[in-house]
C-alpha cells in the first residue's frame, strides 16, 4: 500500500497518543517552524515565525483578518507553490525533515499533510467518488477494499449514517455541513499524519459547527491537527495549544487555557478581551 | 401611496412591458419562419426525399443528407479534439501570458470571421494544390468554423470551475493534469458538450464554406472523401436559385430546409437538456 512512505521516508511515524486530551508540553513536535518568512511579491505576510506543533494535539491559530494565519497554514502543505511570485524563506520541518528541501515530492508531502478549506469544496462527482479520488492517487484497491475505505472514512467523519444510502448522489447536493464533513472524510481517506483546517466552520451553522468540533476532538487521537479560526471561543473549545498572530508575527504561543486566562503579552490580552481585531 | 414607490412601480411596469414587446417581436419572426418552413416543406416530404439522390428533375435529397451528415460529423469530431485541447490549455495553463492572449485574440477574430472567407482560404490552401474539390476540403472548412466555438466554450466553462476545487484536489496530492482531467472536466462537462452541440448546429447549415471546397454533386458519395461531396445547404441554394423555374425542385428545397431546421432544432434542444441536467 504505502508507496509514499518508501519515497518520502523520514523519522518513524509518531504513534504516541494523548487520548486523554490533557496537554502535556512533552508531546514531541510533529511540525517545527524555524524563522519562517513568506512574501506575496514585495509584501511580507509572515515575519520570522518560529514555533513547534506537537504531535496528536490540536494547535489553533487566532488573530484578526489579514494577520497571516491562513498564509502560514498554507505554507505547511506548500499550497503557495501553485501560484507564481510567492516566496517562502526559512525552515519548516515535518518529523525533522525540511519540507522545502529540493527533492521533496510535493504530492507525497500533501499525502502526509491533508487540508480542509474554509468553504466546503466537494468535487462535482458522487459522494463515493469524492472519497475515492484521493485514495486512488496512492493506492490501487479492489472494489471491496475501496468500499471499505470509503465507509471507514465516512464513519470517521461522522457522516456515514447520513449518506450511506446516497453514495451515488452528487457530493455538491449535500448540505453545507455535510459537504464539509465529506471534505474531512476525503482528507482522512488518504490517511495523512497532519490535518490542516482553514476556518473549517466559518461557512456553517452552529449545529454543523458543533459536529465538526466534536470531530476534531476525536480525530486528534490519530492525527496532528492545526486549525485556523476567526472564532476565539472555538479555539478555546477545541485546541490544546493556541498561537496568536498579529500583522504577520507570532505574538504568543502556549497552552490554550493559559493563553485565554493569563496571557503573557498585553497584545494577546487586548485581542482576547475584544479590544481590537 | 408613497410617491417614490409609485414612481418606481410605474417605471418597472413600463420597462417590463417594453421588454415583453421586444421579445415578442423577435419570437414572431422566428415563428413565421417556422410556419413557412412547415407549410411549404411538409407537402414535399416523402420517403423518396430520403432514399433518392438529387436529379435534374424529380429525385430526392438522400445523397445530400448523407454527405452533410458525414462532413458535419467528421468536422465536429476533429474540431472537438482540437478545440478542447486548445481551450484547456488557455484556461488551465496559458493564463495571462502573451502567447495565451494572442491565441485568444486570434480565436475571437476567427469566431466572427465571415464563413465565405474561410471557404476561400481552404480553397487556396487545399483545393488549388489538390486540383479538385473534395469532401476533405469541405470538412477542413467546417472545422475551421467549429474550432473557435469549441475553444471559447471550453475555456469559459473551465474558468467557471471554482479555483477552490483545484486547490482542494492539489491538497490531496493530485498532479495538475489529473486535476484538470478528473475535477475540472467533471465540473465543466455539460457546458463543453453544449458548446460542441451548438457548434455542430452552426456548421450543419453552413453553405458559403462548402461552395469552394466540397462543391456539390448529383451522385451518391459513400465516404469517397477525395471527391466532390453532395450536401444539403448547396442543394437548397441551387434548387432555389439556378433551378428556381422548376416547381418540383423548389418544393424539394423546402423539404430540405425543413429537414435542416429540424436537425438544428434537435441539436439545440439536446444542448438545452444537457445544460439543464447539470444544474440539478
Amino acid at each position: 500500500m504505502n508507496m509514499r512512505s518508501e519515497n518520502f521516508t523520514m523519522a518513524p511515524r509518531q504513534t504516541s497518543r494523548n487520548a486523554s486530551g490533557n496537554t502535556s508540553v512533552a508531546a514531541p513536535a510533529k511540525l517545527s517552524v524555524n524563522d519562517l518568512n513568506f512574501y506575496y511579491g514585495d509584501f511580507q505576510a509572515i515575519k520570522g515565525v518560529s514555533m513547534e506543533i506537537p504531535s496528536n494535539q490540536v494547535t489553533a491559530y487566532i488573530g484578526p483578518s489579514g494577520c497571516g494565519k491562513s498564509t502560514l497554514l498554507r505554507c505547511f502543505n506548500r499550497m503557495h507553490d501553485l501560484y507564481p511570485g510567492l516566496k517562502t524563506e526559512g525552515g519548516l520541518l515535518l518529523d525533522g525533515q525540511d519540507i522545502y528541501a529540493s527533492g521533496v515530492d510535493i504530492n507525497l508531502l500533501r499525502a502526509r499533510i491533508g487540508m480542509v478549506f474554509q468553504k466546503p469544496t466537494p468535487f462535482p462527482m458522487s459522494v463515493y467518488d469524492n472519497i475515492a479520488f484521493g485514495v486512488k492517487l496512492y493506492e490501487r484497491l479492489s472494489r471491496r477494499d475501496m468500499d471499505e475505505r470509503v465507509e471507514w472514512a465516512l464513519k470517521k467523519a461522522a457522516l456515514w449514517g447520513e449518506v450511506k444510502d446516497k453514495l451515488k448522489t452528487n457530493g455538491q447536493s449535500l448540505s453545507g455541513g455535510q459537504q464539509q464533513r465529506l471534505c474531512i472524510a476525503r482528507t482522512i481517506a488518504v490517511k495523512p499524519e497532519v490535518i490542516l483546517l482553514d476556518e473549517p466552520t466559518s461557512a456553517l451553522d452552529p449545529i454543523s459547527t458543533g459536529y465538526i468540533e466534536d470531530l476534531i476532538h476525536e480525530l486528534k487521537a490519530d492525527y496532528t491537527i492545526v486549525i485556523v479560526t476567526h472564532n476565539m471561543q472555538q479555539a478555546a473549545r477545541v485546541s490544546d495549544i493556541t498561537a496568536f498572530m498579529y500583522l504577520g508575527e507570532l505574538i504568543e504561543c502556549g497552552q490554550t487555557d493559559q493563553i485565554f486566562t493569563d496571557p503573557a503579552k498585553k497584545q494577546t490580552e487586548d485581542y482576547i478581551t475584544g479590544r481590537y481585531g | 401611496m408613497n410617491p417614490v414607490y409609485r414612481r418606481r412601480r410605474m417605471v418597472n411596469r413600463t420597462i417590463m412591458t417594453a421588454s415583453l414587446l421586444a421579445s415578442a417581436f423577435g419570437v414572431i419572426w422566428l415563428f413565421l419562419i417556422l410556419l413557412t418552413l412547415v407549410t411549404k416543406g411538409v407537402p414535399a416530404l416523402s420517403i423518396d426525399v430520403f432514399t433518392e439522390r438529387t436529379r435534374m428533375s424529380g429525385g430526392g435529397l438522400g445523397n445530400a443528407i448523407l454527405g452533410s451528415l458525414i462532413m458535419t460529423a467528421l468536422a465536429t469530431v476533429g474540431g472537438t479534439i482540437i478545440g478542447i485541447a486548445a481551450g484547456t490549455w488557455l484556461a488551465e495553463y496559458g493564463g495571462r501570458s502573451r502567447l495565451a492572449n494572442l491565441i485568444r485574440f486570434i480565436n475571437d477574430v476567427l469566431l466572427s470571421a465571415p464563413s465565405i472567407i474561410i471557404g476561400l482560404y481552404i480553397y487556396a490552401v487545399v483545393v488549388l494544390p489538390m486540383g479538385h474539390f473534395s469532401g476533405w476540403a469541405g470538412v477542413a472548412a467546417l472545422m475551421v468554423i467549429i474550432i473557435p466555438v469549441v475553444i471559447r466554450s471550453t475555456e469559459d466553462m473551465l474558468l467557471l470551475v471554482p479555483n477552490s476545487l483545484r486547490e482542494a484536489a492539489a491538497s490531496l496530492g493530485a498532479h495538475r493534469w489529473l486535476i484538470v482531467l478528473k475535477v475540472c472536466y467533471s465540473g465543466a462537462r455539460a457546458g463543453i458538450i453544449t458548446g460542441i452541440l451548438l457548434g455542430c448546429a452552426r456548421i450543419s447549415g453552413e453553405t458559403a464554406p462548402l461552395l469552394f471546397t466540397a462543391l456539390n454533386t448529383n451522385q451518391w458519395n459513400f465516404f469517397n472523401m477525395g471527391g466532390e461531396m453532395p450536401n444539403l445547404p448547396m442543394v437548397l441554394y441551387q434548387n432555389m436559385t439556378i433551378n428556381s423555374f422548376i416547381p418540383e425542385q423548389v418544393a424539394l428545397a423546402w423539404a430540405g430546409a425543413l429537414i435542416l431546421t429540424a436537425a438544428v432544432l434537435i441539436l439545440n434542444i439536446l444542448a438545452r437538456v444537457t445544460s439543464a441536467r447539470s444544474q440539478k
